[in-house]
């Protein structure tokens, strides 16, 4: 028996059951960045002195990514507006814009990293770096899972456009809900750590 | 999404059943994607993990019964390191409390709930062919089993598994060792494992519904299962913040959860300071709060299904047991710091604390109200299902209610840390919630193996647990109100207050061997009934909902045909109908 409401719409509810699945997913991921931030406005509300993020970190490089994964966001959005339109060449080339913004998030990160690295400032050293590689670390592990996804739609995941393009589009339009999410963390974070 | 413009609308599919080839015996039994197999692979490794964390306790309760004394026979077998002459180390004491604990909570009773009877009888009772996720509900057993395991590898690394109890405060965690590790490790991959869970039971009771039965048709138990998801999905997210954290804070050096000059051993820590002890106490109330409602509400689930089944009646009052399950839900993430009323947060925020827990007892009355009503009339068959069942009522209303006091501020500062609070929450969890789960056991058994389980070894069971419970725990309470802390490796003996009460320490001990021998029958029906249990139909139960209406044991794809609901869940006893039930699916 196959499992009912993969591709098409159950009329009552009017979602697939892929829909219903990322929508909950990223409620769940709101609640892990929540308490993240929480934990951040806890400490710094208890702490006797604070940085201004600023005066630590290269604002121009994080302005720089941030930009680059508002690009990506767009692009994702076109990748799958171009499987709507059936255009499989136009979702290849903005599907694949996607990840490669994401490597060039990456690896300015990188850069950033290890600069801190090379002044001697790791998350030991205060609560405020502590905190900034904890979010900045995991908002990271997010965009490679992203870009693991994405990439897999671009490689072997894209058989399934030949088989079943429904389907396949509404994984894209999923995989594109998280990407858009993880930006959005980022678009939270930059402020709180960077400006604030 | 609607369809693209430019695309063709897909084939209509090949019958799934055409290209089926037979699976072989990895793919049926191991790694299999069908929801009953994840469902009895769940249940078996919860029951041992039960039996595993019910262990560790029987060890702990010779310490406290007879204090330094050497353990007979078992003693020197557990090693010099931790038993030296068969006699208890305080690190293997703690070993054992924290991980009996993490085990009967993480990888006994909730993979058992929720893992197992959700898995197990949600689909069917919704009239699903299967999870949402068949796939997605694999994984989420593996990262389950991965995290088993690594807490029982924890055993063995240096310094042995975790020794700062199983809510792991700061700064104790912090400085503990390469246990604690394990344990963030492990726990990391039980959320993971429990988040996949969630995110497939709530689409599958939304998506795979059979038509026609709305929500207001749903038996409680799928209710239950559904509230449970939205706990474990929101709730456990901020453990695992909390768990990523504290591995920073481990493994990076920092310093979330540790304050500036923290004097360990004499020494002043050189870490950075600036964090705060109590985050992790507030994050890891925050999961552990809700986390206690995933306990109890399938046992509510199960316990409603059981009563309506054997009483022969419509369950009293479902609508408002269904709202106060929600309500529950709901509340059950504005009480938290209830648990933290020692931590001298202030009475502003204690009033509001203790406000929102008085509310929360509400709607969990309520249902116990209307179960309880729903008994009156009714001519009920006390079968072992329903022995279990009855027993859930009172039990869990002495836990329930003994808590009143706990979640009160002022009461709650001489009961705090006491015996009295372990008794108050195994009242509600251990003759609550499991004798919850061996009801569904008996009950469910029957449609996933197509026997009945031995009757006689059941209520031998039912007995002899139903007593040895509360000879363990009530014992508890006089300890507790006399002020024994719940944290002592002597169980008070080196203190002149406790020495009226120690005795009761031998008492509660034997209460809880004796229930280890009552446990026998059930494990010897459990695997005998699999060969030699009394052959059932369908419906041995005569139970009106949808999952009785599928073969025992239900074949891949679970029904014959795709049921379709017509009224509600319990139409027991109709006036007018050919028999005392009228199946949902009965048009």
């Amino acid at each position: 028996m196959e499992i009912p409401y993969t591709v098409e719409i159950r009329r009552d509810t009017g979602l697939n059951n892929g829909k219903i699945a990322i929508w909950l997913f990223l409620a769940s991921e709101v609640m892990l960045f929540g308490a993240l931030f929480a934990s951040y406005i806890l400490i710094r509300t208890g702490s006797t002195s604070w940085p201004r993020g600023d005066t630590i970190l290269n604002v121009p490089l994080a302005t720089f990514n941030t930009i680059v994964l508002i690009s990506s966001s767009v692009t994702m959005v076109m990748a799958w507006a171009s499987l709507m339109r059936g255009r499989f060449n136009t979702f290849r080339v903005y599907m694949a814009s996607t990840v490669l913004l994401g490597g060039v998030f990456l690896v300015v990160k990188y850069f950033e990293y290890s600069h801190k690295f090379h002044d001697d400032l790791f998350p030991r050293t205060n609560n405020f770096l502590a905190i900034y590689f904890t979010l900045t670390g995991l908002h990271m592990l997010h965009v490679i899972g992203g870009m693991a996804v994405n990439a897999y739609f671009l490689g072997p995941g894209a058989k399934l456009w030949k088989t079943n393009p429904v389907w396949f589009t509404n994984r894209v339009e999923h995989s594109g809900l998280f990407w858009h999410f993880v930006d959005l963390v980022w678009i939270f974070l930059f402020p709180t750590l960077y400006l604030l | 999404m609607s369809t693209p413009a430019g695309v063709a609308p897909p084939k209509a599919h090949a019958p799934h059943e055409a290209h089926h080839e037979p699976l072989g015996f990895w793919r049926l039994y191991v790694f299999s994607t069908d929801h009953k197999v994840i469902g009895i692979q769940y249940a078996v490794t919860g029951l041992l993990f039960l039996l595993f964390g019910f262990s560790l306790m029987m060890l702990m309760r010779w310490q406290l019964a007879y204090p330094g004394a050497a353990l007979p026979l078992i003693g020197n077998l557990l090693g010099e390191a931790r038993m030296p002459g068969g006699i208890m180390l305080p690190e293997f004491y703690n070993e054992l409390g924290a991980m009996h604990g993490t085990i009967m909570v993480f990888l006994g009773v909730v993979p058992l709930a929720v893992g197992g009877f959700g898995n197990f009888v949600l689909p069917l009772q919704i009239g699903a062919p299967d999870m949402a996720f068949p796939r997605l509900n694999m994984l989420s057993y593996w990262s389950f089993f991965l995290g088993g395991m690594t807490m029982l590898a924890s055993f063995f690394v240096p310094g042995g598994a975790a020794q700062s109890g199983w809510t792991s405060y700061a700064p104790l965690s912090i400085i503990a060792g390469s246990g604690q590790t394990m344990w963030l490790f492990g726990m990391v991959f039980l959320i993971t494992s429990s988040l996949l869970g969630a995110i497939n039971f709530i689409a599958t009771t939304i998506q795979l519904r059979a038509k026609g039965l709305t929500f207001m048709r749903f038996p409680f138990f799928v209710w239950a299962q559904f509230v449970t998801a939205f706990l474990l999905l929101l709730a456990f997210p901020p453990l695992e913040a909390a768990a990523f954290l504290q591995l920073m804070d481990r493994l990076a050096g920092t310093s979330f959860f540790l304050p500036s000059g923290l004097v360990v051993s004499g020494q002043v820590l050189t870490n950075a300071g600036g964090g705060n002890p109590l985050l992790w106490q507030h994050l890891f109330w925050f999961l552990a709060h809700p986390e206690v409602y995933v306990l109890i509400l399938p046992a509510m689930g199960i316990v409603s299904e059981i009563i309506a089944n054997n009483t022969r009646k419509p369950l009293w009052g479902y609508r408002s047991m269904v709202y106060s399950l929600i309500f529950l839900g709901f509340m059950s993430f504005v009480v938290w710091a209830h648990h933290m009323f020692m931590t001298g947060m202030g009475t502003a925020m204690a009033a509001f604390f203790q406000t929102t827990t008085m509310i929360i007892s509400i709607p969990s009355v309520v249902i116990l109200t209307a179960l309880i009503i729903s008994l009156w009339g009714g001519s009920i068959r006390f079968n072992t299902p329903m022995l279990f069942a009855t027993a859930f009522l009172p039990m869990f209303g002495i836990g329930g209610l003994t808590g009143l006091p706990l979640g009160l501020n002022v009461a709650d500062i001489p009961l705090h840390d006491t015996y009295y609070v372990i008794a108050h929450f195994h009242y509600v969890v251990a003759p609550g919630t499991i004798f919850a789960l061996f009801a569904g056991i008996y009950y469910w058994y029957p449609k996933a193996t197509g026997r009945k389980m031995n009757e006689t070894l059941g209520v031998i069971h039912f007995i002899g647990s139903f007593i040895c419970m509360n000879v363990v725990f009530m014992p508890m309470f006089l300890v507790g109100l006399a002020g024994v802390s719940r944290r002592l490796y002597d169980g008070g003996a080196a203190y002149a207050f406790a020495q009226p009460v120690l005795h009761w320490n031998v008492v509660s001990s034997w209460g809880a061997w004796t229930m280890a021998l009552f446990q026998i029958p059930f494990i010897f029906n459990f695997f005998w009934s699999i060969r030699k249990g009394e052959k059932t139909g369908d419906n041995p139960w005569q139970a009106t909902t949808i999952e009785w209406t599928a073969p025992s044991p239900p074949p891949h794809g679970n029904f014959l045909t795709p049921p379709e609901a017509y009224r509600g869940p319990y139409e027991y006893s109709v006036p007018g109908a050919a028999r005392d039930f009228v199946p949902q699916s009965e048009a």
